[in-house]
Formats: C-alpha cells, structure tokens, sequence
C-alpha cells in the first residue's frame, strides 16, 4: 500500500512538467483562440472583449498560476471554444465511450494473443505456427486507419454485417437490453481494429516465451509424469511466460490512447479522440490542457498497474 | 554479418520490400511523371490500363499520387531518422564512454524524452504551429532518439573496457578521436536496427497526421490521400487500398529488416525464439 502511495506521489513532477511543456506551447503558437472564436479581420473591440473575458491578456505566469490554482481545487476552468461549458464535464462525457473501446481492445489483445501464441508455441515452426507468425507480422505493420477503411468497405459496405458509424442507431431510441446490444453492435469493428496490432505483438510474445519455457526441464517432467498437454502448457509453462506479455500489454496502453484518435475518426466514435482533433483545431487551451492531463493520468495508472500484476503473478518480485 | 543477414529469408524479403520503396521514393519524378495534384481525367474511375489505380474525387491518378505520396513519406522518414541518429549516437557515445555524472545526467534527460506521448504532441505541435514538414521532421527528429541513445549507451558501455579501447587510450588517442575511429563502428549496427525500427514507427506517425488533416496541404502524402478517399468508401474501395499498400508495404519492409539484424545481433529476443537443439547449451533464463 505504501509502494503504491509512493509511486503515485512519484508521477506528478511528471505530470506538472507535461503540463508547464504544454500550457508555453500552446502559448506559444501563433494565434489564439479569439481568432479561432471570432474569426479575423472584425471588430477590434470585441477582440479586446473577447481576451479580457477569457484573461488572455493577463500576463503569462499570472495566467498559468489561475490555472494551477484552480486545478489544484479539482477544477479544469472552461473550455473556451464549447460553449463556455467546464472542460471537465465535456471529456467525462465523452470518457466513457473511449474507455469502452480501449478496455475491449485490451481485453480481445490479451485473451486473442495468448491463445492464439500458445496454439503456436505447440509446434514451433510447423504450418499452423508458420501461418499464425507470419500473419502476427504482417498485421502489426498495417496503419490502424487503413485497416478501419478496409473493414468498413468490406464487412460494413458490401456485407451489410456491422453498422458504420457511431456508437448507437440514431433513428431507433433503444433502452434496457436493446440499448446495449446497439452498442456492442457498433462497438466490434472498432475495438477489433484497434485491437489489431496488439492481438498480433502479444501472440508473438506469448508464442516466443512458451516456446523457451516448453523446451525446460520441469516441463519435460511435467510431461513425464504423464500430466495432458493442455495442463502442462496452461498451468504450468504459460504463468512463467506471461511475465513479457504483461510488460508489452501495460507498454502499450499509452499507445492504445493514441491510436484510438485515428479510429474514433474513422469510425465516427463518440469518444475523446473526435474531442482532441476539435480542440487542437480550435486552439482551445483549457480543452487541450485537460485532455493531455487525462490522459497521462490514466497511462500513469496502467503503468502502475502493469507493476502490481507482475508481483501478483510472480512471487519473487516484491516491492517495498 | 552481412552474409548472416543475406541468410534469414524474412530479412531479405523486408530488405528487397524496401529497396523498392525506396526506388520509387528517389525516382517518383522518372516513374509517374507530371503534377500529382493535378486533374488527368474524369473522375472517380475504377483501375484500368489508363491509370493502373484508377482516379480520385478530382479526377487525379491516383498511381501518381501514390508514388509521390511515397516520396514524400520517405522523405520525412530520411530526415527524422538522420537527426535522431546523430542526436542518439552522441549521446550514447558520450553517455557510455565518458560515464559518472554526465551519464547519469544525459539518461535523465534520455527518460523524460521516453515518456513524451509523442503522437499526442504532435497533433499539439502541427495543429497549432501549422502543417509543414518542417515543423513534423523537427518535431519527430528532436523527440525520437531515446531508444536509440539508450542501446547505443548500452553497447559503447561495454566497448570503453575491451582491450583495443585500452590500447588506443594507452598510445596517447584523445577521446574524441577513440569515439570515432573505435566506438562509432561498432555501435553503428545496432543503432541501424533501431533506425529502421523508428522508421517504421515515422511513417504511420505522419500518415495518421495527414489522415486527420493535420498533413503538409502542399504535397501528397500516403495519409492524406486515405483520409480524401474516407467520404467515398462505398464507391470507390481503389482510393482507400493502394495508398494504404503503399505505407503496408513500406512498414513491412523496415519492420522485417530490422527484425532480422535484431535476432543476429540477440539470438535470445522475442523473434528469434526458438527451441533448443540439444540440452547441452545452456540458456540465460528468460526473465
């Protein structure tokens, strides 16, 4: 408990140096968000209205320190651009859907790659093992966006299987079950494409980790002693390969948040990515500041978390 | 080496991937001559002999969009991969041979630029800066060396206490002179692993720019040509598959490549894992 306390503690220099980096470069761009707002070329007056009532024309450190101030307070201040509306409401509404398209990427990464490697670790380099690596390999390389467009031209498009855009039908007002159907409908392609580069990584980790740890000796006495194959793979050599997978998985979630930027907008998902791209065009300070600040919290969680699973599946680490 | 790396077939195969996209990338002028942003004929034309992938919403040949879109891809590629190389390799050189505190110093900073999101800063850099190259290439070249400076560290660490390290220094060789006659060639393989493997990482990394509009609106780019063809996916499925080949085949080939050098250069990695022939070699341990 004092582990995670002090690992907790250790983060925020981190995030406060993210955080100065990004409030001096959006400082630093040329326009701001009045151009944005207003547009150019109108009436002074109002430009100067504008930036009083934004404060951007308090001096910089001032600016930033009402900031940190109010943060401090559990307050991200207002976006500028959204309708004035507090910038923390505007990403807990869209949270939820990008939490929801990450969380089921993850979990058909892990439960996909970690069948799919040991299937192939049985027979290293015969045909299944052959196809499996190489097909791993070949999809890592493919832009998520790419693979999103062939989805929806294919299966979307021309199969009629899944729904294109959004998160739920927006002629039909599902509730109850119905309601979570609909988005489970929507929610596959998605999360498969997004799912994709990391199902392929953690199959050819797992695959390379059971393939050294079936090659050992406890498992040929395991072997021996005439347990099933399936029981000497999943109970005894896959816990001892898994230590590599949990560090890939929890390396990767920081990209998983990334990545979901380019499939939201392919996929019109409601989730924060759609949310950044209108920020970044609009140059809406608060609305940035916020997200970035989101975002590397939940990263520091998962690498946190990534921490605690590797003593909870092996023993030997403890921290202190 | 060489004739080690000519033996592992995937490497070949992702080498001769990207010697064809780096043909086409030097010569996209000889290839698909003529302005790739200008109009070359009706419209929204399926492939045919006339244009081998057929035209885009403006009537652009898209065979010529795409080779130069290549060009443009590689070219930022190029730049990024050479400013981290040079940045990279000096810090590590220096990190790993001079050691004490300038190490411990340079790793610091090394692990701050480590835990940049870079993707997220770029979309932060090019949204409010503006989309030039420019910008991008400085951006990615100024943030993207750490691994690079790390392995390079890790290698030059071990090399300042071999022998002819020794014997250079004990004849007098300043430290400048052993940090480019006997450090620079020895680091230079693994470091080349890593530049491939970052190119890979480049090329999605300016084609997700260009496909969310935040691209160079003067050149073709890989990424802006998917992100045009988004509105006419049902119509025109051409728009959508041939630049995406384009930056596949370009990945693959650098991600292949750079695999292959890492397996010789460390037989116990994630790719290179095979079984045991005999029981008599005795593995480290897999952590």
């Amino acid at each position: 408990m004092g582990y995670v306390v002090r690992r907790l503690l250790q983060t925020l220099p981190t995030i406060a140096a993210i955080l100065v980096i990004a409030f001096l470069m959006v400082q630093l761009a040329p326009g701001d968000a009045v151009d944005a707002l207003a547009g150019g070329g109108g009436d002074e007056a109002y430009y100067d209205y504008l930036r009083s009532y934004l404060q951007l024309d308090r001096p910089l450190p001032e600016q930033f320190l009402s900031y940190a101030g109010h943060l401090l307070r559990g307050d991200m201040s207002i976006s500028f651009v959204q309708g004035g509306r507090p910038v923390a409401e505007l990403i807990a509404q869209r949270l939820p859907a990008t939490l929801l398209l990450i969380s089921t990427a993850l979990l058909i990464a892990t439960a996909g790659g970690l069948v799919l490697g040991s299937l192939a670790a049985r027979r290293p380099f015969g045909a299944f093992d052959m196809g499996i690596t190489t097909t791993a390999l070949v999809s890592y390389s493919l832009p998520a966006f790419w693979l999103a467009q062939l989805a929806l031209i294919t299966l979307a498009f021309r199969l009629g299987l899944f729904p294109v855009q959004g998160m739920t039908d927006a002629r039909a007002d599902y509730t109850g079950l119905a309601h979570y159907l609909d988005v489970g409908r929507h929610l596959v392609l998605p999360a498969l494409v997004l799912a994709t580069s990391d199902l392929a990584l953690v199959t050819r980790v797992t695959r390379a980790g059971l393939v050294q740890e079936l090659d050992r000796d406890y498992v040929r006495t395991a072997k021996g002693l005439g347990l099933r194959e399936r029981d000497v793979v999943v109970r005894h050599a896959l816990p001892n390969a898994l230590l590599p997978v949990v560090t890939v998985i929890g390396n990767r979630i920081g990209l998983l948040f990334t990545v979901t930027v380019v499939v939201e907008t392919v996929f019109g998902w409601p989730g924060l990515g759609t949310l950044l791209l209108q920020a970044a065009q609009t140059r809406d300070r608060p609305l940035l500041l916020g997200m970035m600040l989101v975002v590397a919290a939940f990263v520091t969680l998962a690498n946190l978390a990534t921490d605690l699973i590797y003593a909870w599946i092996d023993p030997r680490i403890r921290f202190d | 080496m060489v004739r080690r790396f000519l033996r592992s077939p995937s490497g070949v195969f992702g080498g001769a991937l990207f010697l064809v996209v780096a043909v086409v990338a030097l010569l996209a002028g000889t290839i698909a001559p003529g302005d790739p942003l200008a109009s070359a004929g009706a419209s929204l034309q399926s492939p045919s002999l006339d244009h081998v992938m057929g035209t885009d919403n403006f009537g652009r040949d898209l065979f010529r969009a795409v080779v130069h879109g290549t060009r443009t891809s590689m070219t930022v590629v190029a730049a990024v991969v050479a400013m981290s190389l040079v940045i990279g390799m000096v810090v590590g050189m220096v990190s790993g041979y001079v050691g004490g505190v300038v190490d411990s110093v340079l790793m610091r900073v090394t692990e701050m630029f480590q835990s940049v999101p870079r993707f997220f800063l770029a979309i932060l850099v090019v949204g409010l800066f503006g989309s030039g190259l420019d910008n991008l290439v400085l951006l990615l070249g100024l943030t993207s060396w750490d691994l690079l400076a790390r392995v390079v560290r890790a290698e030059s660490l071990s090399l300042r206490k071999r022998e002819f390290v020794d014997a250079a220094r004990s004849m007098g060789a300043s430290p400048v002179r052993i940090l480019l006659r006997h450090i620079l060639p020895n680091v230079l393989p693994s470091a080349v692993v890593v530049a491939s493997l970052l190119g890979s990482r480049v090329i999605l990394i300016e084609a997700a720019l260009a496909f969310i509009g935040l691209g160079d609106p003067n050149a073709v780019s890989l990424g802006s040509l998917l992100d045009n063809a988004q509105q006419f996916l049902s119509v025109a499925w051409w728009m959508s598959a041939f630049p995406g080949i384009a930056i596949a085949v370009a990945v693959l080939g650098l991600n292949l490549m750079g695999d292959a050098v890492n397996d010789l250069l460390n037989p116990l990695s994630v790719t290179a894992a095979r079984p045991r022939r005999s029981y008599k070699g005795v593995l480290a341990p897999a952590k």
